[in-house]
């Protein structure tokens, strides 16, 4: 089964890591990553750039609505989000203790997923 | 090992918010920013052990608020407010005050705090130094280092500023949607020099970090004014230039110039940072300095090499730019593009006319000396390069010219090559 571990924190508190302390956090989880890589159970890996990036495009109205920022303003912001496959919900919780353990603070929200298509982009 | 502290990092973020609110509470900088600290001294006493609270932002306001509050009712003998234990089990209250503070009080409290750094009655290096201290809370030595002077000089410094401020008075009421625009570009003015300060230290670490605090508050104004292409733009220009950093100076510290910077140092995540805001704020159709400076960085940032940018796309952003703001430097700068797309002679021509207003600067003469060699009328060049050398500002800028001689003299010997 594939889940999506979706990594939520408060950006205001990662953007203000030094580049040290970020090089440090992405270090101790390319350890978890690259062990998941060879047990064969790691998709897709993505960090999003920062909220302020973000732009939405509310469908609710015609024509649609471009608004600057993201969909929701939140206490803690979605910033990223991985693939994994795992053989049951113990099995993604396993997954997401050890990216806690190198990444603590702020939350994992673990979703099944219903359609897994992976495409064909190159990173 | 560089762990992020959880504690410390939630209070550096927390910090902007927390001291703006503060400064509406009090309508004083010393207090709000006392009644901070202390706030700051519980959490660290009792975050550890208690866990930090869903809202730290919330939680150092409220108790920043009662703690400032109960010293002054003591030094008045009057009845003091519950005791620690009870300030610190602040679930239900906690949730109040998230109620109350949403951000849009937010949005005009930080405004205030960093335009309140603005005064027009200081010089501008000291409202870098105030915004410094007081939003980003360095400390006075690490910006006494970023600006090259002494502790004391740079204590004294922030101690005027902030006497000067307190003089003058701070308007509380909320600001019209004229005055929050005029704030909103004093406050964008001052975060650019805090930036520029950084960049021309950028070799240093103290200047990484005057350019890496810029970067942080503006992209907290960006989450409080989601709209502004201008604002927006800002952050490319210094998210595009940042991104060079590591690349702009060798290990001696010695700047490296853009055509010999080794490209594949250049940060890559902020350079996709800068072009997306910048994309952003194109939408508008609203064009502004701050949007066309980035335009220029991002062709800068998106090209492969010197030979392979677009420089004449960049002449042109140059005369836009200067159609916004003339100015000799914006013209210099646009006769270096000239240079690449049409030639040093045309360049030369371009700059002629700005010698009486640029002639005490170091960088018109470089400039004017590189085009000068490249025509081969070496004399002339190697006059502008000693003057350049003359009104360098620092070492490293001296050695520069210095190397340019130096390749004059070889082409002078070798004239064959």
């Amino acid at each position: 089964m594939y889940y999506a571990i979706l990594c939520y924190h408060s950006e205001q508190v990662v953007c203000s890591w030094s580049q040290e302390e970020d090089d440090a956090v992405l270090g101790r989880l390319a350890v978890v990553h690259e062990q998941l890589a060879r047990d064969g159970r790691l998709g897709p890996v993505v960090r999003l750039l920062p909220t302020t990036s973000a732009t939405t495009l509310r469908k609710d109205s015609d024509p649609p609505l471009v608004l600057d920022g993201p969909f929701a303003e939140t206490k803690e912001q979605l910033l990223g989000f991985y693939v994994v496959d795992c053989d049951d919900l113990d099995g993604a919780l396993t997954v997401a203790r050890d990216l806690a353990r190198a990444n603590p603070g702020g939350a994992y929200e673990i979703r099944p997923i219903s359609i897994f298509r992976p495409g064909a982009v190159a990173p | 090992m560089t762990r992020p502290d959880p504690v410390e990092s939630a209070l550096t973020a927390a910090r902007p918010k927390a001291i703006a609110a503060l400064l509406r509470h009090f309508r004083d900088l010393d207090l709000a920013e006392e009644a901070f600290q202390e706030a700051c001294l519980r959490a660290l006493k009792t975050w550890p052990e208690k866990g930090a609270p869903r809202d730290p932002t919330a939680w150092l306001i409220f108790v920043g608020r009662n703690v400032a509050v109960d010293a002054l009712r003591r030094s008045r003998r009057l009845a003091s407010l519950p005791d620690e234990d009870q300030l610190s089990d602040l679930d239900d209250a906690e949730a109040a005050v998230v109620r109350q503070i949403d951000e849009a009080d937010y949005r005009d409290d930080i405004l205030r705090l960093l335009f309140v750094c603005c005064h027009p009655d200081l010089p501008a290096e000291h409202q870098v130094a105030l915004a410094l201290r007081v939003v980003s809370g360095l400390s006075v030595r690490q910006i006494a280092r970023a600006f090259l002077v002494g502790e004391s000089a740079m204590e004294q410094r922030i101690t005027r500023a902030k006497g000067r401020i307190a003089r003058s008075g701070v308007a509380f009421e909320a600001p019209s949607a004229i005055e929050r625009t005029e704030r909103l570009a004093a406050v964008a003015a001052m975060l650019y020099l805090l930036y520029n300060e950084g960049y021309t230290t950028a070799a240093e670490p103290e200047g990484r970090v005057l350019a890496e605090e810029a970067i942080r508050l503006i992209r907290l104004l960006i989450r409080l004014f989601p709209s502004e292409p201008e604002i927006m733009g800002l952050a490319a220009v210094m998210m595009l230039g940042h991104a060079r950093a590591a690349a702009r100076a060798d290990a001696d510290g010695r700047p490296i110039p853009l055509d010999a910077q080794d490209r594949s140092r250049w940060n890559r995540s902020l350079i996709a940072e800068g072009l997306a805001l910048l994309d952003k704020a194109l939408r508008h159709r609203r064009p502004g300095p701050y949007q066309i400076q980035a335009a220029i960085a991002a062709l800068h940032a998106r090209a492969p090499s010197v030979e392979a940018t677009d420089w004449a796309e960049i002449e042109l952003l140059y005369g836009a730019l200067e159609r916004f703001e003339p100015s000799p430097v914006v013209r210099l700068n646009r006769a270096v593009a000239v240079a690449r797309c049409r030639g040093p002679a045309a360049a030369l021509e371009l700059i002629a006319p700005l010698e009486s207003e640029l002639g005490g600067y170091f960088y018109f003469h470089g400039t004017r000396g590189t085009f000068l060699m490249e025509l081969g009328r070496s004399a002339e060049a190697q006059t502008a390069f000693g003057r350049a050398i003359a009104l360098a500002r620092n070492a490293n800028e001296a050695a520069h010219i210095r190397s340019k001689l130096d390749q004059l003299m070889a082409e002078a010997a070798h004239p064959e090559k």
